[in-house]
């Protein structure tokens, strides 16, 4: 039996990129709560995510699910040294501003604003794309990104002079790293199983 | 005992125990740990009855030569070969499809009034009947999206779902496809960023005069 599609309510489409709070709706039909077991709500780690429908779809294949979700936590959360979540969430934004992620942008624009405090900056990165110039640390970790999300990846020598001469250590680095690089998963999820509506 | 698993960014990098490298990745233990963790859930499943191991394997390679970083391509290569088996054709004609369908990326159209920044690029489809028939419309609708989610992601719509749909994919096999192609669009890019991090700090420590 061929599935079908979610049936979707009614989109009112973002007009641009924004740090406005947006909701995300799904194509593909989550898992009902009613067919949750003990294993879903252990790959969801957080059980107040089984409100959320972007979860309850992940839910369907729990293992993975999990995983990611615990990479996810300590990439963002995880402040032992290392960058500041400010840059990480810079980051994150970069790389969703280049895919087209306009619903990811918007949560980790947001997210950015509240740690730095600097959100008519933050606001130019989504206003004027990542060609935008802030300030030496976060144009090199913005850089970076979008040559980590470039397919072929284009990282290399250039962007990694540029992050060192910013300041940025080793594990800054990475973090910057793995926050791109994570976002480059994020993305591709919620680019391609939904979209933003207001 | 069994023994553990090799970490497979580790692996690809080339990092070894006690390099600069492993204790730098050890300051995000959980990072590590659920990264290598992903990427066993999405090749040693429990279940594959929404999508087989031979399917995870082909879309792999797939993507993995899209990236074009050498040692991941060259990994999900081998790996799709080993789990073929007997069937070599498939393993063969994928990776001949990988490097047809390969292009810079990302490419697509903006919503809104970003509609201005939208670039173009090639769509991609399995190039003969012939093809098609020795992929199955499984797998034939497998590369498809596999391609547009990780060259083209902002062109994904409705309409994507629905060919797999139409070609026998259920709804949780799609969120498992979905997962292995972004998964990777992610594990790849942490072995370029780490691989290049590697290289820099490697030609820093060659003694002056060891110019090559």
């Amino acid at each position: 039996m061929t599935e079908s599609l979610a049936q979707l309510p009614e989109i009112d489409p973002p007009a641009r990129f924004t740090q406005d709070l947006l909701n995300w709706r799904t194509w593909v039909e989550p898992l009902p709560v009613e067919e949750f077991t003990e294993l879903h709500y252990e790959a969801l780690v957080q059980r107040s995510r089984v409100s959320n429908e972007y979860f309850r779809l992940l839910a369907r294949d729990p293992d993975i699910l999990r995983e990611r979700t615990l990479t996810d936590f300590d990439i963002f959360f995880n402040t032992e040294a290392g960058l500041p979540r400010a840059d990480r969430e810079i980051a994150a934004t970069a790389a969703s501003r280049v895919n087209g992620c306009v619903y990811c942008a918007s949560v980790h624009s947001a997210f950015a604003s509240h740690h730095s405090r600097r959100r008519d900056e933050v606001q130019r990165l989504l206003d004027e794309g990542v060609a935008a110039r802030t300030d030496p640390r976060w144009d090199a970790i913005v850089d970076a990104t979008v040559a980590l999300t470039a397919t072929p990846s284009t990282f290399g020598d250039r962007e990694l002079d540029a992050l060192v001469a910013a300041g940025l250590d080793e594990l800054e680095i990475l973090d910057a790293i793995m926050a791109g690089a994570f976002f480059n998963w994020a993305n591709r999820l919620m680019l391609s199983l939904g979209e933003p509506s207001r | 005992m069994t023994s553990t698993p090799p970490d497979v960014i580790d692996a690809l990098v080339g990092i070894e125990p006690g390099d600069d490298l492993d204790a730098v990745r050890a300051g995000r233990p959980e990072a590590r740990l659920h990264a290598q963790g992903s990427y066993l859930a999405l090749f040693e499943p429990r279940d594959q009855s929404h999508m087989s191991l031979e399917e995870r394997h082909a879309v792999a390679a797939f993507v993995a030569v899209l990236h074009a970083q050498p040692a991941a391509a060259e990994f999900y290569s081998s790996a799709l070969t080993d789990a073929q088996g007997g069937s070599d054709r498939v393993a063969a004609l994928v990776l001949d499809e990988a490097e047809r369908a390969s292009h810079p990326g990302p490419y697509g159209a903006f919503p809104g009034e970003n509609a201005d920044e939208s670039t173009t690029g090639p769509g991609y489809a399995v190039a003969s009947v012939e093809s098609a028939y020795v992929l199955g419309d499984r797998l034939a609708a497998a590369l498809e999206h596999a391609h547009l989610l990780t060259l083209h992601p902002r062109d994904a719509d409705r309409e994507a779902i629905q060919r797999l749909f139409d070609a026998g994919w259920s709804s949780t096999g799609v969120v498992t496809l979905s997962q292995l192609v972004a998964f990777l669009a992610f594990q790849i890019r942490v072995v370029q960023g780490l691989t290049a991090l590697r290289g820099r700090a490697e030609a820093q420590r060659r003694p002056e005069g060891d110019i090559r």
